[in-house]
């Protein structure tokens, strides 16, 4: 069997007091388009920030690539759900791209020509290369967001994780963004959050419901045992209601 | 008034590179932390007897530090931090001051500026500190724009965040020592973030945002001084009101520009 992307063991998460995640265990392959759906404050954005080794889980192993999160983090790339910036800072697209190069080359000074060579090829497959040069402040919603897929790409990750890419977008901007993902996926394993279930069954694989604790679905019914059996029989099959 | 001119010019480098920082990150509270409790630092070398530009140097990377600490450690006292720090800094200086015979009259100096006090000495310890501010920002220059920006992203992409963190509040805090010695730690503030805030106006990368605001800080000094000096005013003043009005004009302008394109458009 392939080693898994990511594989998630009795994996417990609490803020505080609160109890956010537990008892997960997830197993996902390399090259799966693995969809995270779940009610508002379920845990699925904590889940997405565990993997990234951003926050530390209080019991239970998470491996990515076969590696603890934070020795794994420059083979992902991260597209976050609301960026921590804000839309005036004065910075172009291309300068936001070839952030996803850092920690890539050496220490001091500028972007090597190799860097903006992937930076100017992740931008023509995000569609956002004829932007390239204009401030952030002055694109639109999902314009921002390619440029944050572009930005998650040039990191030249194995996996992409993204947290609800298109809350902030339209319906047709979101199924652009989602045939872009699937053409992704041909080349990485792909995660990514979303609230929209029935959206997202038409293009991932698989569903993992988050609400404190994990349930997975197939999302083509006829093939889930073949499917199951290909993921050794880890996956169950639940009905529950939305 | 030379070596004033030239002060002048040399501090306005810095700041405009580091107050393109603070005005983009919106540090302003944290950066006025900073330059006031540089006061205990000036009223303690006074008081032992050495350079009070030293003692300032030393208060300022010092406050810069402990803010920055406070930052990472009670984000969510964050601004009541820095202001117990900003008060217990500057109540320390006042209380040295007050021990040192002869010196209690100079407080005006320290908080209002005197551009009398600059000595060539000091010329070349300002030239110092701006090699020190632009070298550092040039050879980190995509570490600093990453981790200004977005900070959780530099640190996915393995950017040590919290020592760039602790290094930029240092390169903050020696542009604020730049300026204090021709503004006043009381003036400071306008200084570092209104040439940056007018560059804003007008320029989209931060690159060019800071070069602007360089050009336009020796443009407000030199204003400052050569008015103040014409018309026997004292000089930290005059410059921030020249620096002030330069903002009111370029902030309406900037308005009514806007609205004409939004106008053309519909």
């Amino acid at each position: 069997m392939m080693r898994p992307a990511i594989e998630i063991q009795s994996l417990f998460f609490a803020y505080g007091e609160v109890t956010v995640l537990e008892q997960i265990d997830l197993r996902v392959p390399e090259g799966e388009f693995l969809g995270i759906v779940g009610p508002n404050a379920g845990g699925k954005s904590t889940l997405l920030k565990l993997i990234l080794g951003l926050i530390e889980p209080r019991r239970g192993t998470i491996r990515v690539l076969g590696r603890p999160p934070r020795k794994a983090r420059k083979l992902m790339g991260y597209v976050p759900q609301y960026p921590a910036f804000s839309r005036d800072f004065p910075v172009t697209v291309e300068q936001v791209v070839l952030m996803g190069r850092l920690g890539a080359g050496r220490l001091a000074g500028g972007y090597s020509h190799h860097d903006r060579e992937i930076a100017r090829r992740v931008m023509g497959e995000a569609e956002v290369l004829d932007l390239a040069r204009r401030p952030i402040g002055q694109l639109s919603g999902g314009q921002l967001q390619r440029v944050l897929v572009a930005r998650a790409l040039a990191c030249e990750p194995r996996i992409l994780l993204l947290d609800e890419p298109t809350a902030n977008i339209d319906m047709r901007m979101e199924s652009e963004l989602f045939d872009l993902l699937k053409k992704l996926n041909e080349r990485m394993t792909i995660l990514v959050v979303s609230h929209d279930i029935a959206f997202i069954s038409g293009y991932v694989q698989r569903v993992a419901c988050i609400n404190h604790t994990l349930v997975c679905h197939q999302t083509g019914e006829i093939d889930a045992q073949a499917i199951g059996e290909l993921y050794g029989g880890e996956v169950k099959m639940v009905h529950h209601h939305h | 008034m030379q070596s004033a001119l030239a002060a002048g010019l040399l501090a306005s480098i810095g700041c405009g590179v580091m107050g393109s920082y603070v005005v983009v990150k919106r540090i302003g509270y944290l950066a006025g932390g900073i330059a006031h409790s540089v006061l205990g630092g000036m009223g303690a070398a006074l008081f032992l007897g050495f350079t009070p530009l030293h003692g300032a140097l030393a208060a300022a990377l010092l406050a810069a530090l402990l803010i920055g600490w406070i930052k990472l450690r009670w984000q969510a006292h964050e601004d009541t931090l820095i202001g117990a720090v900003w008060a217990i800094g500057m109540s320390i200086g006042v209380l040295f001051i007050a021990r040192t015979p002869g010196y209690t009259a100079d407080l005006m100096n320290y908080l209002f500026g005197n551009i009398l006090l600059v000595t060539p000495a000091q010329l070349w310890q300002t030239l110092a500190l701006d090699l020190v501010v632009i070298g550092l920002v040039a050879a980190f220059y995509r570490q600093f724009l990453a981790v200004s920006f977005d900070e959780e992203f530099a640190r996915l992409r393995g950017v040590p965040v919290t020592i760039f963190y602790l290094l930029f509040l240092c390169l903050v805090a020696l542009s604020v020592v730049l300026l204090v010695q021709l503004v006043g730690l009381i003036l400071v503030i306008a200084l570092l973030t209104l040439p940056a805030a007018i560059a804003g106006h007008h320029v989209y990368t931060l690159g060019r945002m800071m070069v602007l605001a360089s050009l336009l800080g020796m443009i407000f000094t030199t204003t400052g001084i050569v008015l103040s000096w014409q018309w026997d005013l004292p000089a930290g003043p005059v410059i921030i009101l020249v620096a002030g009005g330069a903002y009111l004009l370029s902030a309406l302008g900037s308005e009514w520009w806007r609205r004409r394109r939004a106008g053309a458009a519909t």
